[in-house]
């Protein structure tokens, strides 16, 4: 299985990262070799076995529909980098 | 007199116990020592000031019921602390600063301990010989231009320079166990849902876990029990009865069935591995136990399917990073520009190519022939686990294929440095309890590690296997701190 340069500039776009062509060139040279590697994977029959979704094995408990973090407005903006205060603050998306 | 930066953790807090050394005396010399250690790029964040004063504070009034009274701590820089800037060493965290603490640093304060600063790691936790980070790579006190391993490597430097009397890591595919094993150190990755992954900064959620990294067993049971909890704000951590690891420790070890699987015999793996292996066979022996050669057939396709279902779960977890709600942002035309940008000047080059290949194995079209397939391997795995634990207690290993490599010597070709967590990573994908331990050093004087692998929940039993062969084995190590200037 090959990476092409464009199959690896369509990731970067589903990726949310943009990169420049010099950094395309050494993705594909790398998810190439990274993914040759990984199709080691088909060497094995694995139609009777059933994935493994959760190492715990256990099914999740319930917890109780109570509020436990009162008025923390102020700690969830704390980090961000642009707010009004009341809300985070980005691009205008609606025209 | 044993110099005091010598004492092991738990001799440490016997000395604090009969007010031999106070809290601030200890504090001192470990920041005296940091300070005049900067070569080694350990830490990211400096909390000696506050480590100072909180050490004042508890000789003021001294608890001395605590299981870690008044002992300054540096731990990695993945675990969120209350108002001390956490960055999991990427540029895209460099000015975060969490208002909450982790369950695992908080069980650390609850037991007494103190705060020294926070410890370099890759990018995300992402890599084997911390390179990767933000702030540059950590360089290893055992040679000048050695890498200490990784991820946990910023701790596992200053756990063997003596910057700190022992640290925490997290272990996603070997980050605990490799750098104790390239440094000489211990280090335990527990079983998974034993320490809570609350307030950790996530790499792949249904792998990663927290363990303690000491200078030998005993401290290692000291500190697992500090950290062990069960924690309602963790969904998968697992309620069950934590053993008293450290007071129920125990050298008999007479008669445990411990397997050796023949999988782990490598291709090229060096002479003085191999060496290592049957030396610590005999010493096994020697201790009562019996050797069983046993068989774990999916072994081989374990890093493959690692590399799968590990970047795509760092994938979905690290969409958070938008530069929206916390981090840094580079302002774009449009909304999509700026996440766009944000995210490709936020994420170095390791972290963005695993991005990727998580990315792609979840796209449509390709889900079913690379996640599913991993994830039926890793069923595989896991049953070829399950029935060698039919058969024996424990599991002896080899740590990792090599010593620690020059820094530079693998950055270029991913593929060989991700085949350095061949040991560890199947650990994970079972989620079982491993544990590294030095066990000799290479003909560079570079130490060298074995792995013994236990049951789910049985890290008694992996630490009582360790601490048997840790006295046989006798690891002496003396750096002579030839980075200290």
């Amino acid at each position: 299985m090959t990476i092409d340069l464009k199959t690896v500039k369509h990731i970067s776009k589903l990726s949310r990262i943009s990169i420049d062509d010099q950094k395309a060139k050494k993705l594909e040279k790398d998810l190439t070799a990274i993914f040759k590697w990984i199709e080691k994977l088909n060497q094995l029959n694995t139609d009777n076995v059933k994935p493994l979704t959760s190492i715990a094995e256990t099914t999740l408990r319930f917890r109780k529909d109570q509020i436990i973090s009162k008025n923390i407005r102020e700690d969830v903006l704390k980090n961000s980098p642009k707010d009004n205060k009341d809300y985070f603050v980005v691009p205008k998306v609606v025209e | 007199m044993t110099d005091l930066i010598d004492l092991t953790l738990t001799q440490l807090v016997k000395k604090i116990k009969s007010k031999d050394i106070s809290s601030k005396d200890i504090t001192s010399i470990y920041i005296e020592r940091s300070k005049s250690s900067k070569k080694l790029n350990t830490y990211v964040e400096e909390t000696f000031d506050e480590a100072l004063e909180n050490s004042k504070r508890f000789d003021a009034s001294p608890d001395f019921q605590k299981k870690l009274p008044g002992i300054p701590l540096a731990v990695k820089d993945l675990f969120c602390t209350k108002n001390v800037k956490t960055t999991a060493s990427s540029k895209i965290l460099e000015n975060f600063v969490p208002t909450y603490e982790s369950t695992v640093t908080q069980n650390l304060w609850n037991s007494g301990a103190i705060l020294l600063g926070k410890l370099n790691c890759d990018e995300f936790a992402m890599g084997s010989s911390n390179e990767t980070s933000h702030f540059g790579n950590v360089i290893s006190p055992i040679d000048d231009n050695l890498v200490p391993g990784g991820s946990s490597g910023g701790s596992a430097s200053a756990l063997a320079a003596k910057l700190t009397p022992a640290t925490i890591g997290t272990d996603t595919g070997g980050s605990i166990r490799q750098p104790a094993s390239f440094t000489g150190t211990v280090g335990l990755k527990p079983t998974y849902g034993s320490c809570s992954r609350y307030g950790i900064v996530a790499f792949a959620s249904s792998l990663d876990q927290a363990g303690p990294m000491t200078r030998d067993v005993e401290d290692c049971a000291l500190l697992l029990e500090v950290i062990s909890s069960f924690d309602p704000k963790d969904s998968t951590s697992i309620d069950f009865k934590r053993p008293h690891y450290y007071s129920e420790l125990n050298k008999n070890i007479k008669g445990k069935k411990i397997g050796i699987p023949k999988e782990y015999r490598v291709e090229d793996m060096p002479d003085e591995i191999e060496k290592l292996w049957e030396k610590g066979k005999e010493y096994l022996k020697d201790c009562g136990a019996e050797i069983i050669d046993i068989s774990l057939p999916h072994t081989n396709y374990a890093l493959p399917a690692y590399y799968i279902v590990a970047p795509a779960e760092a994938s979905s977890n690290l969409a958070r990073y938008d530069g929206v709600k916390y981090g840094f942002r580079v302002e774009g035309e449009n909304l999509i520009d700026m996440y766009e940008k944000t995210r490709s000047q936020g994420f170095g080059d390791e972290v963005k190519r695993r991005i990727m290949i998580g990315t792609y194995v979840l796209s449509s079209g390709y889900y079913d022939a690379y996640y599913l397939k991993a994830q039926k391997v890793r069923k595989l795995i896991k049953n070829d686990f399950d029935d060698a634990f039919n058969k024996v207690d424990a599991i002896l290993t080899p740590s990792t294929p090599s010593s620690a490599f020059k820094v530079g010597e693998k950055t270029d070709d991913p593929v060989s440095m991700y085949l350095n967590d061949i040991f560890t990573v199947p650990v994970n994908l079972a989620g079982l309890p491993g544990i590294s331990i030095p066990a000799g050093l290479d003909k560079n004087n570079y130490p060298l590690g074995l792995q013994l692998i236990g049951k789910p929940f049985d890290e008694q039993g992996i630490l009582d296997i360790a601490y048997s062969m840790e006295e046989k084995i006798n690891f002496k190590f003396k750096t002579n701190d030839w980075w200290i200037k």
